[in-house]
């Protein structure tokens, strides 16, 4: 017995470092998709020696075994074909959702272990090290769920992508906090009391709601990076209760990588994890007031200005922004760079690291559409490339791309954001004048070297990639 | 405090510091693909799912791991599926730039 669970943990471990190499081997496109592979043929591994254990322990019922296959099948049917059908503009809601999840399940393990114990052993003898980490695993672990679902409703639309500020939140903030550490006290006090950890679990998913219904929209990108911190930490706790090395290896990578991430997205928006979490950005107070001091005119162009300047120009730099996702114009804008490359433009995109709707979300949006990866500049790179660029092609981003972030006392001061403004000649696609997240005018339009083109992000790329074509006699 | 615990948080936190160090070298094209592999990686949660499975005895414990079953199984398929999807755009980029440099070579 001894040396079949060696074996079994040795084999968890060569899982893991499949995990850890398979993540390695992403940090380059060409070999990301192996180290994906990689990654899968692990878990396969991982779920095979479980199977083995299971099987080799012989404590299972049949039930039980119907319970894990009926569940696993069911669960990869719906994961498969949420999969293949997701479209990329939807990629957040999704990951959004496995977070959820993998949260979900994270709680549920703790959960059903500590009702075993509780059940085996009536008097309050659960071990410390098993109570204390089945506590953070249902606490996290529920805060994830119920907020990776509310975070993937308001991406997909369904509750309103505003800040939701509710009157209160911040009292029953409170009240639900000490109502945790009220009932955590109680378990590691050594009362073995499921209806305690039960109401933990069902206090933590509101605190999830109420943590993600303040947050906008276009924090998402942090707020997901987060949740999948989240998730890693529960499924590292949830392998703290059951004694799985694996768990807990591979909770911790995640656990490392969501932490990254979100560390990231909230320096390229210059705002603080905690500022974000505590919600409220573009609910426009102080926002509106220093918006109404700009007031410079507007120059309107059309679709056969925008490309003689195109065709004429030698270096075109693309800013691609949320928009440019939403009216799904990335394969337009790929046919009008494909056509301005034959003529011999230079054409790069400009990737702020906040567009869209996730950590890279943009990248990906555009390698659908077979944007070559080596024309995605991010925003360190391409910077210095603006002042040499005739055209700078602004579609669907608006407040990363507002000088006003360069001076102090606005709503997006600080923020890092593309030096579109020095480019020769900068057009906007954008349908309206209406305001970005941050809810303040951006000055760009209104600089004497603007020219902007009022229309859906789809149809106005059709009609210059169309009059470019007339202008240089293609067809 | 026992060794195991100690020998489990040692493990934990080297993971973590394994993990900032290899992710921190992923490029920005990269952090979607990135977050999705990650999350498909925390779906090993399902071996917890399945150990509560085997150690389950009554209906709590069976709905419970069912439950946990089915949140897993579809984290961990549907995360792998995707991130291959995604990734598969990712590789097809080198054939099309050298084909649009043959092109432009090929010009007069």
């Amino acid at each position: 017995m001894g040396a079949f669970n060696d074996v079994i943990t040795l084999v968890y471990l060569a899982a893991a470092t499949c995990f850890v190499v398979g993540l390695h081997l992403m940090n380059a496109p060409p070999t990301a998709n192996h180290g994906n592979r990689l990654s899968a043929a692990g878990m396969l591994v991982a779920v095979a020696a479980t199977l083995a254990l299971i099987a080799h322990d012989g404590t299972i019922s049949t039930t039980g075994w119907l319970m894990l296959t009926l569940g696993g099948v069911i669960g990869s049917g719906v994961g498969l074909y949420l999969a293949r059908s997701v479209q990329m503009t939807a990629m957040p809601q999704l990951v959004s959702l496995f977070n959820a999840v993998g949260g979900g399940a994270a709680a549920l393990v703790a959960i059903a272990d500590f009702i075993r114990l509780a059940g085996i052993f009536h008097a309050p003898t659960i071990a410390a090290r098993t109570s204390v980490t089945s506590v953070l695993d249902v606490v996290i672990g529920a805060v994830t769920l119920s907020g990776s679902v509310v975070a993937a409703g308001k991406l997909q639309g369904f509750i309103p992508s505003q800040p939701i500020v509710v009157p209160g939140a911040r009292v029953a903030n409170l009240v639900l906090a000490l109502a945790l550490c009220a009932g955590t006290g109680y378990i590691l006090s050594g009362a073995n009391s499921d209806p305690t950890l039960i109401g933990i679990a069902v206090v933590s998913l509101v605190m999830g709601v109420i943590m993600v219904l303040p947050i906008g929209g276009a924090d998402m990108p942090v707020v997901i990076s987060l949740l999948n911190a989240f998730t890693g930490t529960a499924v590292a706790m949830a392998g703290f209760v059951i004694n799985s090395v694996g768990l807990i290896i591979a909770g911790a990578l995640v656990g490392a990588s969501g932490s990254i991430l979100t560390k990231l997205m909230a320096d390229a928006m210059n705002r603080s994890i905690l500022n974000i979490v505590a919600g409220g950005f573009g609910t426009g107070d102080q926002a509106s007031a220093i918006g109404s001091g700009v007031t410079g005119q507007v120059r309107s162009i059309g679709a056969d200005d925008v490309a003689i300047q195109l065709a004429y120009a030698q270096k075109v730099i693309i800013v691609p922004g949320y928009g440019l996702a939403a009216a799904h114009a990335q394969h337009v804008v790929k046919e009008l760079a494909d056509l301005l490359e034959k003529r011999g433009v230079e054409v790069s995109y400009a990737i702020h690291p906040v567009a869209g709707r996730m950590p890279g979300h943009m990248n990906v949006l555009l390698a659908e559409a077979e944007v070559p990866y080596q024309q995605l500049k991010t925003m360190e790179e391409i910077n210095p490339e603006f002042p040499r660029a005739d055209v700078a092609l602004v579609i669907g981003a608006n407040d990363v791309t507002n000088p006003a972030a360069r001076r102090p006392g606005n709503a997006v001061s600080g923020m890092p954001i593309l030096d579109v403004d020095k480019a020769k000649s900068i057009i906007v696609i954008k349908r309206s004048m209406g305001h970005g997240y941050a809810g303040i005018d951006n000055e760009l339009y209104t600089d004497p070297k603007t020219g902007m083109f009022f229309a859906d992000a789809q149809v106005g790329l059709r009609a210059i990639t169309a009059a470019v074509k007339t202008l240089v006699g293609v067809d | 405090m026992n060794t195991s615990l100690v020998t489990d948080v040692t493990i934990f936190v080297l993971s973590l510091l394994v993990g900032f160090e290899v992710i921190s070298k992923v490029p920005q094209t990269l952090h979607t693909p990135l977050m999705s592999a990650a999350n498909s990686i925390h779906g090993v949660v399902i071996v917890g799912a399945f150990l509560i499975a085997s150690t389950a005895h009554d209906d709590v414990g069976y709905t419970l791991a069912f439950i946990a079953a089915v949140f897993a199984g579809m984290n961990v398929v549907g995360g792998y599926t995707v991130t291959d999807r995604m990734l598969k755009m990712f590789q097809r980029r080198p054939a099309a730039v050298s084909k649009e440099a043959t092109d432009e070579g090929g010009r007069p």
